[in-house]
Formats: structure tokens, sequence, C-alpha cells
């Protein structure tokens, strides 16, 4: 009974009726579009108000109603930021730490990950849920022994501080492990026949195959380490090994009104992991969401 | 057995976990247990350590500045997670329609997410400037004579949980669009069969069938809440008068200012209960509203 009317009632909407749904549709459409742009301008326009604020020359920082277009635009408080302030050794710093950290994990966790996933061995089960538990402890937990540590070895100020103490991830290595579990086992059980030493196998099977993993914990872990503030804020007090983010707050601290010196030094430090995202935009993704299971 | 040539089984075992074991061991397991170690010792590096015993909790349930900033972290997380919660799933929802140029606006989303906090923070403090900020500008324009913001008590916090909203959105969103996509189009295409109109369609299929990434993404921006600190050290360090002070903030005082190392341990221990308390507390909670198939 039901069935009926609803068919005849869909037959009756057939080609009358159609053109008022392809309005309604568009109307909808485009109701979503508008409040789409809106709430990405909101979005974009601190970014924008960021950038023309270090375009712009001292005189015009502070006034109201404000410039939204610089007008003389200008490149000096880059300049002057380069003079005044190791920013350029800053960058490098930046640069060294979230490349070697990510390497570091790469590698480290990789392996780790190949033993879980590929080799069976007593007691791997027992080792890998000590794995999972230094994941649920807060890193707050862990940074009073472990600064101590660092003043005992004498690593503070110095770039293996900013870069052992992150490099070994329980996170890393169970993203990994994951991947590696997903793997057929035909690929390396015809290796192995052939003689193939498990670091053959690893370095020649399940890497190469690995990629979109390694690409997405890459991204990842370069990000972490590119923006990080707590430790290097801890661990380095020296300027010149500072990285940006710990360098920006010392600038504030220092220039408290000059916003646009601050901002310029805002735009350096964000736009590199912007072009970083762009190239690799599909590993972020999938990364960011799966880094959901860090915390 | 194959695969072993040259070294025994255990050994190529050892080749492969030890560098991350090892690293894992000395930065992080012996650490963390260290960390429990310190909270029975009163210790300011300079003088060697004396024990106190459970002496750094009695005085943590004592101290003002302690129940403050969990006052603090609490209200930011009231004002922080439902904010980025439906606002993420608003804008999901919508990017979810098979819109054109969705990856144009899908990065404007995404552009804070990879920014640093250091950089949001300074950003938004400069946004927020009460005198020549673009926020108080903005107000003045419809006739509203904005707050001082950043430097008022009671708008300090608002101000952080705006931007830390504002921040997060995009991490949020991405969540619930990957659970969006998981949904099958054919429940839909039933529903609309069935007459069903866009909020039932929403309110029937879409919300339930999202509500394990909703779960997900409710814990991990719980735990993340609880360990706010970034844009309060750059915004307001506390301030003013104590008024943001936040348990990561009171840890890293307590630790590198104040030298008590033996008391900030024991405040990172509470922290963790807090976070464990609050996470096992949403496991419980979420058989009456999160389905599972």
């Amino acid at each position: 009974m039901t069935e009926t009317t609803l068919v005849s009632s869909t037959g009756r909407l057939g080609t009358e009726s159609r053109s008022v749904a392809e309005h309604l549709h568009f109307v909808r459409q485009m109701a979503l579009y508008v409040i789409l742009a809106i709430s990405a301008l909101f979005m974009i326009v601190p970014f924008l108000w960021m950038l023309s604020t270090s375009l712009k020359a001292d005189q015009y920082v502070l006034t109201m109603p404000p410039q939204f277009i610089p007008r003389p635009l200008t490149l000096d408080s880059y300049v002057r930021l380069a003079e005044l302030f190791p920013i350029r050794r800053m960058f490098f710093n930046s640069l060294l730490v979230a490349t070697l950290t990510t390497l570091g994990q790469l590698v480290t966790c990789s392996m780790a990950a190949y033993a879980f996933a590929r080799m069976r061995f007593k007691g791997s089960n027992a080792l890998f849920l000590v794995y999972l538990a230094t994941l649920m402890v807060p890193f707050q937990v862990t940074i009073t022994p472990l600064f101590i540590l660092m003043r005992y070895l004498g690593w503070t100020n110095t770039y293996q501080g900013l870069i052992l103490p992150c490099v070994f991830s329980a996170f890393g290595t169970f993203l990994l492990r994951q991947f590696f579990l997903t793997i057929p086992q035909e690929l390396e059980e015809a290796a192995f026949i052939d003689g193939a030493s498990h670091w053959t196998v690893y370095w020649r099977i399940i890497l190469p195959v690995s990629k979109p993993a390694l690409a997405s914990l890459g991204v990842l872990s370069f990000m972490g380490s590119w923006n990080a503030f707590l430790w290097p804020l801890l661990v380095v007090r020296d300027v010149d090994l500072m990285t940006l983010p710990v360098g920006l707050a010392t600038l504030h601290g220092r220039w408290l009104t000059q916003w646009n010196l601050v901002m310029a030094g805002t735009v350096i430090t964000v736009v590199p992991m912007l072009a970083v995202y762009l190239l690799a935009q599909q590993y972020f993704v999938r990364g960011v969401v799966l880094s959901g299971i860090k915390g | 057995m194959v695969g072993e040539r040259g070294l025994g089984k255990l050994a190529w075992v050892l080749v492969f976990v030890s560098p991350s074991l090892v690293g894992l061991a000395v930065f992080s397991v012996i650490p963390i247990l260290a960390s429990l170690g310190l909270t029975l010792y009163e210790w300011d590096l300079l003088t060697p350590p004396h024990f106190v015993g459970l002496g750094n909790f009695q005085r943590l349930i004592h101290e003002r500045n302690f129940w403050a900033a969990l006052a603090h972290t609490l209200y930011f997380i009231v004002g922080y997670i439902p904010l980025v919660m439906v606002i993420a799933l608003g804008v999901a929802v919508i990017l979810n329609q098979k819109l054109k140029s969705v990856v144009l606006f899908r990065t404007a989303f995404f552009i804070p997410v990879v920014s640093a906090w250091v950089a949001v923070a300074l950003l938004w403090k400069w946004i927020f400037n009460p005198k020549f900020g673009i926020v108080n500008y903005l107000l003045g324009l419809v006739g509203i004579h904005g707050p001082a913001w950043l430097f008022d008590p009671q708008w300090a916090m608002p101000a952080i949980i705006i931007t830390s909203v504002w921040k997060d959105i995009g991490f949020v969103m991405m969540m619930f669009l990957a659970g969006l996509q998981g949904i099958p189009a054919e429940y839909y295409d039933a529903a609309a069969i069935d007459g069903a109109g866009g909020w039932q369609r929403f309110r029937y299929i879409t919300l339930p069938l999202l509500s394990p990434t909703a779960f997900f993404a409710l814990i991990m921006s719980l735990i993340n809440s609880f360990q706010v600190f970034d844009q309060v050290r750059i915004m307001t360090g506390g301030g003013p008068a104590g008024a943001t002070s936040v348990l990561v903030e009171q840890i890293v005082k307590n630790a590198f200012d104040y030298s008590r190392m033996g008391y900030a341990a024991a405040l990172s221990w509470a922290l963790f209960l807090l976070i464990f308390t609050a996470t096992v507390f949403q496991m419980r909670l979420q058989k009456h509203w999160v389905t599972y198939d």
C-alpha cells in the first residue's frame, strides 16, 4: 500500500517538478558555498593580517583604523630582523633538528616495527605492551627527570640534547608495525628461500612497499619537531642554539610592541611548514588522522 | 631456519629492536619511573635530594595555585571542547557534500593545524591587542567597546579558547571527514527513497554512524586540552593576575623557575591521573551514546 503510493508520487514528480528540484538543489549548493567561504575567510584573514603587518614600516603598524594593505610595502622588518636577531641561525637550527629527528625516527621506528611485525620471538607481546604503555603517559611527566639527565650528561645547550630525546618514538613504531602487518608474507618467503637475510628483506622488500606509511610518519615527525616548543625551551638557553619557535618567543619578549618584526618572524616560521604541507598533502591528512592515536 | 644467515635468531631480533629499545628506555621508560621516584623527594638540583615521602602530594592538596590551575584547565576544557567539536562537525558535513573545490577549503582549515603554536599564539596576541588589534577594531565598527582581552582577567581565558578552537578546527574536522567517508552512500539513498529529509538523515544516519569517530575525536581533544601550554605561555604567561595559569604551566614554573623538582614531578603525576580518570570515565560513558555496528 505505502509502496504503491510512494511509487506513484515519485512517478508524478517525474517531468514537471524536476526543474523545481534542480533549482532547490542549486540554491542549497550556493548556500553551502557561502557558509564555507565565510568560514574559510575566518581561517585565512588572520594569516593575511600576519603577512600584512610584517610588510609595514614601523610608523604604520600601530594605527587606528588599521591599514589592511601596507602602503608603502616594505621588506624592512625582514631585513632588520636578520640584522638584529640570529634568525638565519635559528632557521638553520630548526631545519637541522627537524631533519635529524625525522630521519632518526624513520630508521629506529621502522627497524623495531619490522621485529614486532615480521619476527616471532619470546616476549615480543610483553615488550610491545611496554611501548604502548609509554604512549599513555603525557610528556610532561618525563620532562623533569629528562632535564636532570640532560644536565648530568652535559647536554643542555647542545644539538644532541635537542634531538636525541625526541628520536625514539613508541607511537611511530606502533604506526609502522600496523602497516607492516598488512604486507603479505609471500614476497619475503621467496627471498628467504633464496638465502636472503632479515636485513635484506627489511631493506629491499619491506621498506620499499611501505613508502606511503613512512611518508606519513615522516611528515608528522617533521611537523612535530619543527613546531615543538616545550622541550627546546627547557633544554636550550643559548640564543645560537634556539629553534624558531623558542627564538620567536624570545623575540617577542625583547620587542614587545614591534609587531611588524614579530610577525615577520612568524611568517618565516610558518611558511616552510606550509610549503611542506602543500607538497605532501595526502600524507599529512592521513598522518594527522592517524596521529589522533598519539595523544 | 630461513632468514638467519650468519646470526642466530635472537641476534637478529636484537639488531632490529635495540636502537629503539635502548633509546626509549633511556629517554622515556627510565624517566617515567624516575619521575615517580622523584615525587618522594625535595630537590633543588643544588643541594642533595631530601626524602619527604608523600609530602609533595600533601603540599599539592593544600596549595592554592594547584587548585586554581586545575580550575582554569577545566574552564579551558569546558569552553574549548564543545566549540571545536560542533564547529568541526559542521564544516566536515558541509565539506562532505561533494562540492567543487573541496581541496581548497580543506587547505584553508588545515593551515592553522600545520602552523607552530608559538606563531599562532603571537598572531592572535596581536589580533587581540586591546588598542590596535583587529578584533576590537571590528567590534568598534558595530559600536561595541571591546575588552582588554589578554590583559583582562575575565576575558583572557575566552581569548585563549577562541584561539585554540581556531587552530584545531581543521584537525578535528579531518577526523570527522575520515569518519563520514566511511558511511556507505546506500544508506542515504535508501533513506531518501523512504522520504527522509536532510535533517532526519543527519539525525538518524550520520550522527549514529559517526559516533565512534566523535568518541575518538573527543578522547583525543580531551587528552590534548588537559595538556594546554604553548598558547598560554606565549599569550598570557598564566596572567593577568594568575587568571589563566594552567596545570602544565605550573609544572614548568615549579621545575624550572622555582627548582622544586619533586613537587613538579608530583604535579605531573596528578595531571596523568586526571587524564587517565577522564579517559576511563569517557570509556564508561560511551555505551550510552556511541553506536557500533
